[in-house]
């Protein structure tokens, strides 16, 4: 057991944390520390910039494999990428569904094609993807996707009609990835589809969905007789199931550990201003703050754990726990800041609802404990994996 | 960065386990706890000389094993899971921590020697009546006398102080305060003016002693440290003896988890296992939740105690580790016993079922060197002060 890094690894750390020094200035100075969960729909146009600017310096994509563009890192120097990403207040990725989730996708399951067509585009930041799994009626319950997939000869495309929801920056993106049903009749997670799609064509809308936080990153995608080329479904139709939770194990990952450099942040903010307003002195402050400074530590444990585990093969028991441990202590953190704050966290930047970045933090993490998998659907998964506990008894449906 | 265990880690933590698992059993411990010594010599006798655990992490010239504090927290884990009664935490993790981190090139020649040899038992004596466990909680005094010592004072919540052979106390200047005037001795536990009793606890599987010393006269040689200036090393050993207790927290943490699933699924309400109920389930991710992060927090905690001893650049974060370690741990502990008992029905409530064991435990080790709410206020002092 040994966590300290090489000093090849620490000279990599010097080498990123300059870069970012000397690059995320001028235009891009507006953009340090904005941008992530809860602030992504803030300046597209100049995020999209800087994508193009990381990728420009080689620091687009850089776990993926150097013969589809990435920078090819080690494990150790991509945690070392995100925590100094973080760490200089670069902003949330606008591209990360694309270099985290359908990129890793395409390069895992993709055709030589599809490769070709959509990874460059990603690598330099110019083309933006969105995820469309969630339905209204298919949340957490994946496999009850309604949208449907069908050929169409004649036109050799196939036409996808249906509705998915909290589809993440849908309203900024190029391409979407869809699972639909391309087996009429089929139930659960047989018969379903992965497309790769367009998003500028006239069989789709995008409705934005305003949050309690007044805005609206999130939006709902119909489908109305939409296509999508034969070239680009990716896998065999009805085995899109597989293919969509593959890509659910690219959600984990090295980037937990920047993800935590940007909550160190937030806490460094409510430290900052407890101890400006007096609250450092109150008892109960002192042990809520404390309590989140060694939740937040252990977090980083945990990630080392399961990156140090991930060569071994397999989910390990760290990884299962990882998701419902980081939703709550951020919606922890959130109450924790408005109580450090006292009443001054109700008084709004400006009118008409704009909120403090305090405030939009403290409004958007009561959606961590739900997107990406309940707290409720983690602790099933959990109790039947992690610990052999039995599943419910299924409900026979007529 | 390989923060996981190693080959060699992983072959001490499966032989411990196996070894537990035959002299630890419910009925040894109910045994031996049932005593006032609180351990049965024959089994301490057979892990000093079979196991060799006690020399664990103690350096080579000594007779040791020389292995690092990795492999020492690997073996407390299972100690945690199988409430092995016995002087191993209060010699190993009290006793040999302080000489090494304090004693003088004689005393370690002479009492890491012994406590390696399997014939020592040791412990330390720091905290008085007041159950404080930072610098104020030294009370007794010493006043030189010539060439020797004038010891006065009583301690309490001692670890097998009834019957450790060797005992290592903290001692203040009179008038001094906080961390100033602090010495620490070696006390051989015959000295004149020494008395011990043994303090029943509601934890049964470790055992507490109050030891009052009245006018005990120590030479010179068996002064640690720096005289007056100790509170360092003190301190350090209590933080290496709290990562310590961590790795115990952590294995009960576990032990008592894995009880609860195993007789969940046996236990039948309804036509169906209670596992099944999601009511149940959830509590049991609960418990696991609190297991695994409880050994992440061990384990870094582990390997910046290692460097703390032999040197690197973690060794300055050992006071916050062993804060983070500590207060996790003892939350978690005692939520998972206590969630345990409410899983197990009306049997965790009874004396029959090992249970209860787990939650006295949990209890006693969380206000053992500080409960949690103690090590988030030292840890809001390096914040926010």
């Amino acid at each position: 057991m040994k966590i300290s890094f090489s000093p090849e690894d620490e000279k990599f750390r010097a080498e990123v944390a300059q870069w970012l020094t000397q690059n995320l200035v001028g235009e891009f100075e507006q953009l340090k520390f904005r941008g992530g969960p809860g602030d992504e729909h803030m300046f597209p146009e100049a995020r999209k910039k800087w994508e193009q600017k990381l990728a420009q310096g080689g620091w687009s994509c850089v776990g993926w494999p150097k013969e589809y563009g990435g920078r090819g890192c080690s494990i150790e120097q991509q945690v070392i990428f995100n925590e100094e990403y973080a760490r200089a207040g670069a902003p949330g990725h606008v591209g990360h569904i694309g270099e985290g989730l359908a990129g890793p996708t395409i390069i895992a399951f993709g055709n030589a094609a599809q490769k070709q067509k959509y990874l460059p585009g990603i690598v330099a930041g110019t083309e933006l993807w969105c995820q469309g799994y969630s339905e209204p009626g298919a949340g957490s319950d994946l496999a009850n996707v309604k949208t449907k997939a069908h050929f169409d000869e004649a036109k050799g495309k196939w036409i996808i009609s249906g509705q998915k929801v909290w589809t993440s920056l849908a309203h900024e993106s190029d391409f979407i990835f869809v699972i639909a049903r391309t087996n009429p009749g089929s139930i659960a997670h047989k018969g379903l589809g992965f497309f790769l799609m367009k998003m500028d064509q006239p069989g789709i809308e995008v409705r934005g969905i305003k949050q309690l936080t007044g805005t609206s990153e999130f939006n709902e995608v119909f489908f109305d007789e939409a296509e999508c080329d034969a070239d680009d479904i990716v896998g065999e139709p009805g085995e899109g199931w597989a293919i969509a939770m593959g890509l659910l194990g690219f959600e984990r990952g090295v980037s937990t550990l920047g993800q935590q450099m940007q909550f160190q942040n937030e806490l460094n903010q409510v430290i900052d201003i407890a101890k400006t307003n007096g609250s450092h002195q109150d008892p109960v402050i002192r042990q809520r703050i404390a309590d989140a400074h060694v939740r937040l530590k252990i977090m980083r444990y945990n990630s080392m754990r399961m990156l140090s585990d991930a060569g071994d093969g397999g989910l390990k028991k760290e990884a299962l726990i990882y998701k419902l441990y980081w939703s709550t202590w951020h919606r922890d953190l959130g109450e924790l800041a408005m109580d450090v704050l006292g009443p001054e966290a109700e008084i709004l930047a400006s009118a008409p609802y704009n909120l403090t970045r305090l405030q939009s933090m403290y409004l958007f993490v009561r959606s961590d404990t739900i997107y990406g998998g309940t707290n409720e659907i983690q602790r099933n998964i959990i109790a039947e994996r992690g610990l052999g506990m039995p599943k419910e008894p299924k409900v026979q449906l007529k | 960065m390989e923060f996981s265990f190693t080959q060699e880690q992983k072959m001490i933590r499966d032989t411990a386990e196996a070894f537990l698992a035959e002299v630890s059993s419910s009925e040894a411990v109910r045994t031996a706890m049932a005593t006032e010594q609180g351990y049965e010599d024959k089994i301490w006798q057979r892990i000093c000389a079979e196991m060799y655990w006690q020399a664990i992490h103690i350096p080579e010239e000594y007779g040791g094993m020389g292995l690092g504090y990795v492999e020492l927290v690997v073996m407390l884990e299972e100690m945690g899971r199988y409430l092995l009664c016995s002087p191993f935490f209060s010699t190993v993790c009290l006793g040999a921590n302080a000489l090494i981190i304090a004693g003088t090139p004689e005393q370690k020649q002479q009492y890491l020697s012994e406590i390696c040899e399997g014939s020592l038992t040791a412990t330390l004596a720091y905290t008085g009546k007041n159950g404080q466990w930072g610098a104020d909680a030294v009370q007794a005094t010493v006043i030189p006398q010539g060439d020797n010592y004038l010891l006065n004072g009583s301690f309490r919540y001692v670890p097998d102080g009834h019957t450790a052979s060797l005992i290592i106390v903290a001692v203040r200047d009179e008038g001094s305060s906080g961390e100033d005037g602090i010495s620490l001795f070696t006390l051989d536990a015959h000295t004149p003016g020494v008395s011990r009793t043994w303090l029943p606890t509601m934890d049964e599987t470790r055992k507490q002693a109050e030891i009052t010393l009245d006018n005990v006269i120590v030479s010179k040689a068996h002064l640690m440290g720096a005289q007056s200036k100790a509170w360092p090393q003190l301190n350090k050993i209590i933080h290496l003896a709290t990562i310590a207790t961590a790795a115990e927290q952590t294995g009960g943490a576990q032990q008592i988890l894995d009880l609860t699933v195993e007789y969940t699924k046996e236990r039948v309400q309804f036509g169906r296992p209670v596992a099944g109920f999601q009511a149940v389930k959830h509590q049991a991710a609960d418990m696991m939740l609190r297991a695994e992060v409880a050994k992440s927090a061990v384990y870094y905690a582990a390997c910046v105690a290692e460097e703390a001893i032999n040197g690197g650049p973690l060794a300055g974060e050992l006071a916050e580790a062993a804060s983070v370690a500590k207060s996790y741990c003892s939350d978690g502990y005692f939520k998972n016993a206590s969630d345990a008992i409410q899983l197990h029905g009306g049997v965790g409530f009874t004396w029959e079922y090992d249970v209860h064991l787990y939650f006295k435990r949990a209890k006693s080790s969380e206000l053992f060197l500080g409960n949690a709410a103690y090590h988030r206020e030292q840890v809001a002092k390096l914040l926010l002060d």
